[in-house]
């Protein structure tokens, strides 16, 4: 790796400072939670911010103490630390139990190794990996100003929300955060801003260079889900071109409010086909005040990809969501 | 990758091809001591690369750099306390390694895609290549050379041993690793069990139910034949 000074925070005010300070004196920089992203695309010399290039200073976050926590806020919201790892999600009973599209979501992700260094905002705020851009190749991502995969091997790539750039959100949390309601806690140089899931990942038509509304000196200190309404459950279903220890191909996570076998409401958002996690409200829509049968769980499945724009060589994307949402819908009812 | 490069100008046309005779009367030197030893006297003798290397190219001139940025560090490695100072950008990996010579933690694919580097930081398993030594301020690390008690191997290692668990051996000491991990939570775990918890370590060999096996017997759980479930 190239070389760069380590700086390790002692609070969030300390480490948008210590950013600030490096961004002013003319010094790239780049926070640090687990460095499981991050020191991959320092090796290979990838900028792990498009406008930033490589960093001179890591701002390690590690240190701040109280971003590790789990915490149930009296209303009932979820209060989950930016630091908080995914093996911490993945073993909380809370989270288990009542956020579970949440705690199946960071099951998936990787392996043990990675889950007891991988963060929730690190998780969140992940870089896409995309093979040209984890490559070298000079794109938006990069900072460049084209697409490789557009017309090139796109297998793995959108297939809603696409163009300029066709990257997929890479982020399994994600689509779970969004579909369970979650807002993002933001800390920069102005004050302390919560956003919602709709407004904290970026399209590439909104800005090609980056995923989220993070700024160069913001930290997201993390997130809070709402407590979840009376009869709700929920899922995570990741379809990988393996068993485990990779991305998804596609993958959804569903909520449903459920009274008796009738569901009240229901949110669907898709991880893997999109450069953010991909609301479906059409979908939705069909589920709500109604019983879920086979026949109502496939409507709803080929109404999830009906917006679906497939690229040259990932249309089999289109029938495997299909089926993801689908056989999620029909799962979840069917859960006690 | 820093790791790569340096292995790219390392001089490999003249590294011996032949292990040094081990017959009687040959010196004890080991074949770790004497490769690691004749390569670091030709770096530091600064002989330059030769191999596939076009003779009119400019050669090139080492600029002096400023020096890496370095942090001073303490922590406990296999029990032992140290007092470092490392350089910013060091790997918990290359510190373990090129610092300490502990080469027990191999190094594959330096991506957080083989699990060959796994060592337990404060009891969990963790991808040595993907964190950075800096980072381990305070922290205990326990590397596959810290496995053995009083010149014994663990009952893990003996399991391996006696079912066979490493062919090639190099994802060994990142198996044993996840699985001292896993037993240390877990004093018996399923065989399904154990294949989650190793999850995250590639064998290359594809020896896996033979690993399986192994674990299940370390554990003392009945059902440790049958690699399949
Ligand atoms: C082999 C491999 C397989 C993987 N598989 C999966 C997978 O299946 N699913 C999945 O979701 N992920 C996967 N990942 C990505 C994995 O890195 C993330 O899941 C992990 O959670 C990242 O967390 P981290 O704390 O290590 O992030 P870091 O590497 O520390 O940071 C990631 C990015 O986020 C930024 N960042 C971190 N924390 C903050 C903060 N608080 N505020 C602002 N910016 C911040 C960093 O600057 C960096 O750009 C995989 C990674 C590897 C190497
Ligand atoms: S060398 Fe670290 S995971 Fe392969
Ligand atoms: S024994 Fe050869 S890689 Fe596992």
């Amino acid at each position: 790796m190239r070389a760069f000074v380590n700086r390790n925070a002692r609070s969030v005010e300390e480490a948008v400072a210590l950013a600030r300070e490096a961004t002013l004196a003319g010094r790239s920089v780049a926070f640090a939670a687990g460095g499981s992203d991050l020191l991959q695309l320092m090796k290979d010399h990838i900028p792990s911010r498009a406008e930033a290039g490589e960093p001179d200073v890591l701002v390690n976050l590690k240190g701040i103490a109280g971003l590790d926590r789990i915490e149930s806020a009296g209303d009932g919201t979820l209060r989950i630390g930016g630091l908080v790892t995914l093996s911490a999600l993945v073993g909380n009973a809370l989270v288990r139990e009542r956020f579970t599209a949440l705690a199946e979501a960071a099951e998936t992700v990787a392996t043990p190794q990675i889950r007891n260094v991988g963060t929730v905002a690190g998780n969140v705020a992940q870089r896409p990996w995309c093979w040209y851009f984890r490559n070298g190749f000079p794109c938006f991502k990069a900072g460049g100003d084209r697409c490789f995969s557009a017309g090139g091997e796109n297998q793995l790539h959108a297939i809603f929300g696409g163009g300029p750039s066709y990257i997929v959100h890479p982020s399994d949390l994600a689509p779970a955060l969004v579909a369970l309601g979650a807002r993002f806690r933001v800390a920069g140089p102005e004050r302390e801003r919560v956003v919602s899931g709709g407004d904290f990942f970026v399209l590439p038509r909104q800005d090609a260079l980056r995923e989220n509304v993070l700024a160069d000196a913001d930290v997201l200190i993390g997130v809070d889900v709402p407590a979840p309404a009376a009869g709700t459950r929920s899922a995570y279903h990741k379809v990988m071109d393996r068993e485990a220890w990779t991305h998804a191909l596609a993958s959804a996570a569903v909520v449903m409010v459920m009274d008796g076998d009738v569901c009240r409401s229901a949110s669907i958002v898709l991880g893997g086909v999109a450069p953010i996690p991909w609301r479906v409200p059409e979908a939705e829509a069909l589920l709500a005040g109604e019983r879920v049968t086979a026949e109502l769980a496939r409507e709803v499945g080929t109404a999830a990809v009906a917006g679906a724009r497939p690229l040259a060589k990932n249309a089999y994307k289109v029938p495997l969501t299909r089926r993801v949402v689908e056989r999620t819908v029909l799962a979840l009812a069917a859960r006690a | 990758m820093e790791g790569r490069q340096r292995n790219g100008v390392a001089p490999v046309g003249t590294v011996p091809s032949e292990e040094p005779e081990a017959g009687p009367g040959a010196s004890d030197l080991t074949r770790r001591d004497f490769l690691g030893g004749s390569t670091a006297a030709l770096v530091a003798a600064g002989v330059a690369p030769s191999v596939g290397h076009d003779a009119t190219a400019p050669t090139v001139v080492q600029q002096a750099v400023p020096a890496a940025p370095r942090t001073a560090i303490r922590l406990t490695v296999n029990g032992v306390e140290h007092a470092f100072e490392v350089e910013d950008r060091w790997t918990l990996n290359e510190f373990l390694r090129d610092h300490l010579m502990l080469t027990g933690t191999k190094l594959g694919c330096e991506r957080g895609e083989c699990g060959a580097c796994t060592v337990l930081v404060d009891g969990s398993p963790v991808y040595s290549c993907s964190t950075l030594a800096v980072w381990m301020d305070g922290k205990s690390i326990r590397t596959v050379e810290g496995l053995e008690r009083d010149g014994r191997v663990s009952a893990l290692q003996q399991a391996f041993i006696e079912h066979n668990a490493p062919q090639c051996g190099f994802c060994t000491p990142g198996q044993l690793m996840a699985a001292t991990a896993l037993l240390e939570r877990n004093a018996r775990p399923t065989a399904d069990e154990v294949r989650r918890a190793l999850v995250g370590n590639l064998c290359r060999c594809s020896n896996y139910n033979a690993i399986v096996e192994a674990v299940l017997a370390a554990s003392g759980s009945a059902a440790s034949t049958g690699g399949g479930e």
